[in-house]
């Protein structure tokens, strides 16, 4: 018999494979079926987000992190903010801390719910996303409601949020509540114990502890390798440590546990939710949601009609907008995807000098290569999902 | 973090270590900040991370910083996290477009990302690492989009040839001025002529 020549194969995933949850490119090398090398090409969706934030000022700058991780937008928007507020000693009022975190909790099950649902379909179920986007549209209508919008919600501001919720408001994110751990078990009858879906994530893609520290991991991918690591409550920002909640902690650190982790931390954050809405709808604790200094915070539109000074805040706000002392600072928060970071320098203008954007999906990407080499090709894209990757925020 | 005190007091411990590496530390806004000469970066950062009072064995992040009129205009901002002790740490080194800086791969296996996109974006040159290609900007890029000088704008865009059939890159062409508006009052220290003023200059003369 002739001697057949064997050749490694080399090819391209993406940049338009549906389950590269957007747009990735991955030059993989393969040993028959074995992944060898794997190669991710990034920066198709790169906007200059860190270039236009140097020359927008405060305010205009917002809404750039609601397109970074479009999933949960207000997350983001959260951690500029806080960078911000360090900077410039802005105050928030409690009410505002409240409203915040309801709304960073709202971001997490919206991006979770994504998440796991993609994830299963991207080891061939199609049912998950259908059950799961249908609570994520309720939730996007809590956004909507909110701000005005279901996805860029520009709703956070340096010393609060822009808006107070309205009663009904809240009372609806109350119901919704109730209902939704209901949701989220059907959900689970679909994936937890099914058959296919452990197969294709059980032992796939573990991280060990040392892994997870040396690649620089955060959030749910540190979690699943069994540490217990939460910014929300080793480094309490907000109101947070007023709040109860657990964090939810993987034993074996592969894509399966990670899957768990974010099915209990949708529980836990309905829990928060639930403190929230009900620290919320008490009479003693109605009250502004931005600081009232007009330095910092825009002047209510009724005190507007009657009040000069309060319109001279207001023009100066809106064209030559907040300036932040000098100096520098790096605000964490805990995104649904994990450490989310801004670091802020500012020179004491109404724009900020430099602007880096730490997003955690940038970091797991990168280790894609590890985490893949002499697992199949099948994995690759298991292995993808349970990263929990979304282009606006690697790109940035 | 409970212990106001915490950062301070590792600033200390850190420039009491390492000496000679160390040319200060500062905590503003409850962060501590550790400048170092350039050519210790490996030898910093691999204490930081063995050290048992700093076990800072996560590399959050490197970025680069421009300011053009400094000799070295670059500075290299590397954020440390412990998730051991619960402590962050930002290590801060200067260089300038030539002079290459040890890479920190060997340390920490997520540093290769992070210094290819600060070459990308600076032209910061990382000695030592295995692979320092452009990452987020496009095939056949020139120039590095974050300086300082670069323009918003860029210098090129990107068409659609109707010959060629295909997409190519021509010389960036606007149809207006890029109008980049100032909204900083000019009686709080705007640095710049107002319009107009420059007619009173003239007069004087």
């Amino acid at each position: 018999m002739a001697e057949t020549d064997i050749r490694n194969f080399t090819i391209n995933f993406g940049p338009v494979h549906p389950a590269a949850h957007g747009v990735l490119r991955m030059v993989l090398e393969l040993d028959g079926e074995v992944v060898e090398r794997v190669d991710p090409h990034i920066g198709l969706l790169h906007r200059g987000t860190e270039k236009l934030l140097e020359h927008k000022t405060y305010l205009q700058g917002i809404g750039y992190f609601d397109r970074l991780d479009y999933v949960a937008p207000m997350n983001q928007e959260h951690a500029f903010c806080l960078a911000a507020e360090r900077l410039a000693d802005i105050p928030v009022p409690k009410r505002g801390s409240y409203v915040r975190v309801l709304y960073c909790e709202i971001g997490r099950i919206l991006n979770h719910l994504l998440n796991i649902t993609t994830q299963a379909m991207d080891v061939g179920a199609l049912t998950p996303p259908l059950w799961g986007f249908e609570e994520r549209e309720k939730l996007m209508g809590f956004y909507e409601r909110a701000s005005g919008a279901r996805l860029h919600a520009h709703y956070f501001r340096p010393g609060g949020v822009h808006q107070d919720l309205p009663q009904e408001l809240i009372d609806d994110i109350q119901t919704w509540t109730e209902q939704f751990g209901q949701h989220l078990n059907d959900l689970e009858t679909l994936l937890t114990d099914n058959r296919i879906f452990k197969a294709r994530n059980v032992d796939i893609g573990v991280v060990s502890k040392e892994d997870a520290l040396a690649w620089g991991f955060s959030g749910v991918m540190v979690r699943g390798s069994g540490m217990a690591w939460d910014l929300r409550k080793s480094q309490p920002y907000e109101v947070y440590d007023e709040l109860e909640f657990k964090i939810p902690v993987g034993k074996n650190g592969d894509n399966y546990d990670r899957y768990l982790c974010r099915v209990e931390e949708m529980h836990e954050s309905v829990k928060i939710m639930q403190q929230c809405t009900e620290w919320l709808s008490k009479d003693a604790n109605q009250g502004e949601v931005l600081p009232t200094d007009t330095k910092f915070a825009p002047p209510r539109r009724a005190e507007m009609k009657r009040s000069m000074e309060a319109l001279i805040h207001h023009f100066k706000l809106y064209t030559e907008g907040v300036h932040v002392p000098e100096g520098q600072a790096y605000a964490a928060v805990e995104a649904p995807k994990g450490e989310f970071g801004v670091y802020m320098i500012a020179d004491g203008t109404n724009k900020p000098y430099r602007l880096k954007i730490r997003a955690p999906g940038f970091a797991h990407l990168a280790a894609m290569d590890h985490l893949n080499k002499g697992h199949m090709l099948a994995d690759v894209s298991a292995i993808l999902g349970s990263l929990d990757i979304v282009f606006g925020e690697i790109d940035r | 973090m409970s212990d106001t005190n915490k950062p301070a007091e590792l600033g200390e411990h850190i420039a009491a270590e390492l000496d000679e590496h160390v040319t200060g530390h500062e905590v503003a806004h409850g962060e501590l900040t550790v400048t170092i000469h350039r050519d210790r970066v490996e030898k910093v950062l691999r204490f930081l991370r063995d050290d048992p009072v700093c076990r800072f064995t996560t590399l959050i992040d490197i970025c680069g910083v421009d300011w053009p009129n400094r000799a070295d205009r670059f500075d290299v901002v590397y954020h440390l996290l412990s998730m051991h002790l619960n402590q962050r740490v930002r290590v801060v080194l200067a260089t300038d477009e030539d002079t290459p800086i040890d890479s920190v791969v060997e340390l920490f296996p997520a540093a290769n990302w992070f210094e290819r996109e600060a070459f990308d974006m600076y032209g910061i040159l990382f000695d030592g690492h295995p692979d320092l290609r452009r990452i987020l900007t496009d095939y056949g890029f020139h120039g590095h989009p974050l300086r300082k000088d670069f323009p918003l704008t860029g210098f090129t865009q990107v068409v659609y040839d109707e010959e060629a059939k295909r997409v190519v890159s021509e010389p960036v062409e606007l149809v207006q001025e890029y109008r980049d508006f100032d909204f900083l009052s000019p009686w709080e220290g705007a640095k710049y002529v107002l319009p107009g003023d420059e007619k009173a200059e003239e007069g004087k003369a």
